[in-house]
């Protein structure tokens, strides 16, 4: 669908909307920290937080860091996305798998992994296999449930097309039930990428290991608030490249559907 | 002058002598949790090459289990379908269906849903992508080739099924009440573009419908279907002039037809609003 002037104005209207209230905010945040309403010892000038980020740059290695972080949410995606994706189309594909499991796969959603990380830690060692495991486990069941959830609804008037064109199982699969579950499947990897990474970036914090987390544990350690702030920055710029990628996929997979 | 109306039932109805779509004494039970009933029963008729014969009931009279028949998604019934003297189980290359329901794939545009069966039969993108453009422009949608059916009206959005059907190049094309979900208007001039169409292609094709003023300006024969079960009640010869248009539908002997098909409907009709109302008795009311 191509863009009219009007959408293409309005569309840039929003972002500006968008970008005016982040820094209205951290204005807000930086005149009430001044006037002593918010105590400085807990939340940091967003004016020392912005002159800490060259420190965290150069001293901190951030950078590094933050493709470790990086590194580890992709791996965890990944395998989101073929085992994830994988295994909600065998529960929808075999009612009775589905039957036996949704429940204990929904209960899974609601567990709270991070507290299994010694587990982890004993089956993979103190290592990037541990974070990635955790992170992959907090973020499957959403997968699982959204990609069931896209699959089931699928019209049935569409596979009933699908069957009147005598399409194989394997094609009504590829060229109707995947593209009409896509919107859902990529919700689906949005949220486990959120549980993904939270949990990431908890388990790097807690065993002390690997990129950002371990750096914020560092500096929160020292008590150098604005570095901090600063390296937590960081870990919400991971995930808006890894939204910014998945809707850049969703929309090539729609086109390719 | 009177129209000539023939009744055949439950005899089949011979429409030529080598008829393309054959169905013979065609019966399907369901089992449902109050017991099993008969949706269809004993149906048999023909339809000939480049025929237009429509198929009406009123609702619950097993029309679309008939349209699921010989479309092939429905098994496990008494009797025989035949397309081109070949005996058929399950769906047939040799029917494209039309659905009541819209059915165009939303994630496709206009070009790319009527351009599906080309890209099954393996064609190459150039000529399918040509190919699907002279049926999108058989349709009347010209110029909407790269909008997506959300950006479309419900008609527009049926069009692009019919010309997706069309496209597959079907020896019969069968339509369940394609247009049931438009309005009065638009629904007698789409009748319009799809007469055009067949009488173009010269398609055999046969339509479920339950609007009587459709069945008769399109048809050149009605198939009048019982109530519960569907049995074939009275075929009626329409011998309304061709090329034929919705002007048709003013005319005296339009409405002549319409009135004889609607004396044996209204009977019909009658009689499944009273079967409901006894269902809904039955059932009393809801706690």
């Amino acid at each position: 669908m191509s863009e009219t002037p009007a959408t293409a104005r309005s569309r840039m209207a929003a972002h500006a909307a968008g970008a005016g209230t982040v820094l209205a905010g951290v204005v807000l945040v930086e005149a009430l920290i001044r006037a002593g309403v918010i105590n400085g010892f807990v939340v940091p000038l967003p004016s020392a937080i912005l002159a800490a980020f060259p420190r965290v740059i150069v001293e901190e290695n951030v950078l590094h860091r933050f493709w470790q972080t990086t590194q580890e949410v992709m791996w965890a995606a990944l395998l989101l996305a073929v085992f994830g994706v994988g295994l909600g189309a065998l529960l929808y594909r075999y009612r009775l798998l589905r039957r036996a499991c949704e429940t204990w796969v929904a209960a899974l959603a609601a567990a709270p992994i991070v507290l299994m990380y010694p587990l982890f830690l004993v089956i993979f060692g103190r290592s990037a296999t541990t974070i990635v495991a955790i992170g992959f486990a907090a973020g499957l069941s959403a997968v699982i449930l959204k990609t069931v959830e896209g699959l089931a609804g699928t019209r049935r008037v569409l596979l009933d097309v699908g069957r009147s064109f005598r399409l194989t199982p394997a094609q009504q699969f590829r060229m109707i039930l995947l593209p009409s579950a896509l919107p859902s499947i990529f919700v689906g990897l949005r949220l486990g990428l959120i549980f993904a990474m939270i949990n990431i970036v908890g388990v790097e914090f807690l065993i002390n290991f690997g990129g950002l987390g371990q750096l914020i544990n560092d500096l929160a350690e020292r008590y150098d608030l604005p570095a901090t702030y600063a390296a937590i920055f960081f870990v919400v710029l991971v995930s808006v490249v890894f939204f910014v990628v998945t809707e850049r996929l969703e929309r090539w997979a729609q086109r390719s559907a | 002058m009177q129209p000539s109306v023939t009744v055949a039932a439950p005899a089949p109805a011979s429409a030529a002598a080598t008829p393309l779509l054959d169905v013979e004494r065609v019966s399907k039970r369901f089992v449902t949790p109050e017991g099993p009933f008969t949706a269809i029963d004993d149906v048999s008729f023909t339809v000939a090459p480049g025929e237009f014969v429509s198929v009406i009931g009123p609702s619950g009279c097993g029309k679309s289990t008939l349209f699921n028949i010989i479309g092939g998604l429905v098994g496990d019934y008494e009797g025989r379908v035949r397309v081109a003297g070949t005996g058929i189980t399950g769906t047939h290359a040799g029917i494209g269906m039309v659905f009541q329901e819209e059915s165009t794939f939303p994630w496709r545009t206009v070009l790319e849903n009527v351009a599906f069966p080309l890209e099954l039969a393996g064609m190459q993108k150039e000529e399918r992508l040509a190919r699907a453009r002279h049926f999108v422009s058989l349709v009347g949608l010209s110029g909407f080739e790269r909008r997506h059916p959300a950006e479309l009206s419900g008609g527009m959005r049926q069009r692009v099924s019919i010309a997706r059907t069309l496209a597959s190049e079907p020896a019969i094309l069968l339509m369940d009440e394609p247009f049931a979900a438009l309005d009065e208007q638009t629904r007698v001039i789409l009748g319009d573009k799809v007469l055009q169409i067949q009488q173009q292609l010269k398609q055999t094709t046969l339509l479920i419908t339950h609007n009587l003023t459709e069945a008769v300006q399109l048809s050149d024969r009605v198939l009048v279907m019982t109530y519960r079960p569907g049995r074939l009640k009275r075929i009626v010869d329409i011998e309304l002039p061709h090329p034929r248009d919705s002007d048709v539908v003013g005319s005296e002997r339009f409405g002549r037809y319409v009135a004889e098909i609607w004396h044996d409907l209204r009977e019909e009709a009658t009689r499944g609003l009273e079967a409901d109302e006894a269902q809904a008795r039955a059932a009393g009311p809801r706690s």
